[in-house]
This record gives structure tokens, C-alpha cells and sequence, in this order.
């Protein structure tokens, strides 16, 4: 019981800081789930997300997964409820008000002033899932490589997480 | 004709389950596109309304989608269908991950995945930081952002100093600019 209401509570207070999607919360959820709770370690870590990430849909559902890893079902609907129900209360109660101030001149410029911060965010993500996931001289060629498809290339980044996954075989 | 509160569930069922990396580029060609019950404008409202709000932005648009055309059923009927579908399929899974994840033909794919994904995230960020062109102020929140958060700074406190000087940031850059960054 004690355990599936700390995960309730650790995936909560993340949920009213998700600007720009769960990237921007994966080092909060890190420090949470690892650092502080010791509920997985790096590689379980870096792994759980890079699955959620490869599953269609939302990306925040990687809170899901590891949700289930730390305490199966119940954890995986502790974790979701957490992750969602604060912003889709708050989402609701602000409808009224939002579609009032649609295209107000306030919108533009508040959208952009936190988009900096959510692509920091997503940039010490980054840095973190790669320290978790460079195991290996293999692994930091994956990270690299991928690194600059996604930067400079137009195509799904699913090619970068099959192509991964394949060159993940010759660590056999 | 607004669709029923159905048509909301499964529509954005269809969202859920085909939305490959990113399920924003999705609802638009479905609500916009497919079903054109939203204009391009109407979808781009919605959406950076769902933005600005803190949370998932995903789900924010989907309860923007719901609200206007249902109410809060609707809003529930959107959310429900968002997650319903990818939630089933990570269950699934996470509980083959807890069953085979520690095979090492298992381990090692995992792990160039999980390097592959590092990168994928970099990458995204980097792509998102170029196409900003940030103001000097702008790109000193984003710099303040990532030094944070590799020092493992509680996020809210991240968030709650950061935010203002964002907002500020972008306002003098849009007055700066004349309305445009």
C-alpha cells in the first residue's frame, strides 16, 4: 500500500511540470525513480523509456511502464493516474477561461517563453540517458550516430531505435 | 454535424495506436485532415493552448478537443481513447521486458535501443534549439535549463524560477520584433 501511494505521489508531482512532453521530465523522473526512491537502476532505467518510446503514443506513458516494472498493474495504474489526472483536472477547468483568450495577443508570446526552457529540459534528458546508456564504446557510436540523424535528417526516428536494437547484437 | 462523444473515443483511439513518435503530427492530420472538424487554425489554437497549460501536452489538447465538442464527456471520451490503446500494448510490454528482459540477446538489443533513443533525444533537442534562434535571454533560460538539470535540481523549483524569465524573455523579444520573435 505504502509503495503504490509513494509511486502515486512521485508520477504527481511530475504531472503539472510536463512542459513539452515527458522529455522534459525524464531528468526529474530519473532523480526520483533511481536517485532518490532506488526503484531501478540506470540501464532498467534508460531501457523501460527507450521502450515507451518505440510503442505508438504519447511518450509521458514511459511513467506507465515503469509503473508496472516497480510494482506490476497496480503500479502501472498508480503511475498513469499520478502522471495524468492533476493536468487533465486542471486542463479541464481551464477550458472556460482558454476559450476566451483564444488568439489573444498573450498566447504567442507565453508559448514561446517556455519553450527554451522545455529544450534545455529535453537537452539534460539527453545527457543523462546518455550517461545511463553508454555502457560501452558500441553504445557511444549508437548515441552519436543516432544523435545526428534525428538532428539533421527528416526521417522517423524509429529507423534510429530499429537501426540501435540491430547494432545492439554485436554486444552478444 | 459535431461528432458524438463515440466518434471522439474512437477517433482519438486511432490517434493513440498510430501515433509513431509523437502524437501531436497525428491529431492534426486526423482532426484536421481525415475528419475536418477542426480548421488548421482551430487545430493550432487547441494545441498551443495545450502548451502553455502545465501537464502533458498531448492530453491537454485532447481534453481541448473533448471540451469543444462534448463537454466533459467529451473531454473524457477523447482522453480515454488517447491512452486506452498504447496503454494495453505497454502492458504487455512491460510484463514480457519483466519476463525476458535479463536474456542476454534481450539485454543487448535493449541496450543499443536505449543508446539509440539517448541519442534520439539529443538530437531532438539540438534540432529544436536551431530552429529557435533565440534571443540572447532566450538561450541563457535554455542554457540555465540543462545546467539545472544535470544538477539534479528538484524540477519544480526548476520550473517555478525559470518560467518568469522565459515569459519575460519572449515578451521583450516580441516587442523587440513587433510582434514577431
Amino acid at each position: 500500500m505504502t509503495l503504490l501511494l509513494q509511486i502515486l505521489l512521485a508520477f504527481g508531482t511530475l504531472s503539472l511540470l510536463a512542459i513539452g512532453g515527458a522529455n522534459a521530465v525524464l531528468p526529474e523522473m530519473h532523480r526520483l525513480v533511481v536517485e532518490v526512491h532506488g526503484w531501478m537502476d540506470d540501464a532498467t532505467f534508460s531501457q523501460l523509456f527507450a521502450l515507451a518510446q518505440a510503442a505508438p503514443g504519447p511518450n509521458i506513458l514511459a511513467a506507465s511502464v515503469m509503473g508496472w516494472h516497480i510494482a506490476g498493474p497496480a503500479g502501472m495504474a498508480m503511475a498513469t493516474i499520478g502522471m495524468l489526472l492533476p493536468a487533465a483536472i486542471l486542463a479541464y477547468g481551464m477550458q472556460g477561461l482558454t476559450h476566451r483568450l483564444r488568439g489573444n495577443t498573450w498566447l504567442k508570446p507565453a508559448q514561446f517563453g517556455l519553450v527554451p526552457l522545455a529544450v534545455g529540459l529535453i537537452a539534460g534528458s539527453g545527457v543523462i540517458m546518455a550517461q545511463a546508456a553508454g555502457t560501452n564504446l558500441l553504445s557511444f557510436v549508437i548515441i552519436g550516430v543516432s544523435t545526428v540523424f534525428v538532428w539533421r535528417t527528416k526521417y522517423s526516428p524509429l529507423w534510429v531505435l530499429a537501426g540501435g536494437g540491430a547494432l545492439g547484437l554485436l554486444l552478444l | 454535424m459535431p461528432p458524438s462523444n463515440r466518434e471522439l473515443f474512437l477517433t482519438y483511439l486511432q490517434i493513440g495506436l498510430t501515433s509513431f513518435g509523437g502524437v501531436n503530427a497525428w491529431a492534426r492530420h486526423m482532426l484536421v485532415e481525415k475528419r475536418g472538424w477542426l480548421t488548421e487554425q482551430e487545430y493550432a489554437e487547441t494545441l498551443g493552448i495545450g502548451q502553455v497549460l502545465p501537464g502533458p501536452n498531448a492530453l491537454n489538447t485532447a481534453i481541448g478537443v473533448g471540451v469543444r465538442f462534448g463537454g466533459a464527456m467529451g473531454a473524457l471520451a477523447c482522453a480515454l481513447g488517447l491512452f486506452a490503446g498504447p496503454m494495453a500494448l505497454l502492458a504487455g510490454i512491460a510484463a514480457l521486458y519483466d519476463a525476458y528482459g535479463q536474456l542476454p540477446l534481450v539485454r543487448a538489443t535493449l541496450t543499443g535501443i536505449a543508446a539509440a533513443a539517448a541519442g534520439m533525444v539529443l538530437g531532438t533537442a539540438i534540432k529544436m534549439g536551431v530552429k529557435l534562434k533565440p534571443t540572447l535571454p532566450l538561450l541563457a533560460v535554455g542554457v540555465a535549463a540543462l545546467a539545472l538539470a544535470l544538477l539534479r535540481a528538484p524540477l519544480p523549483f526548476v520550473v517555478l524560477g525559470l518560467a518568469p524569465f522565459g515569459l519575460a524573455a519572449a515578451w521583450w523579444a516580441f516587442r523587440q520584433g513587433g510582434g514577431r520573435p
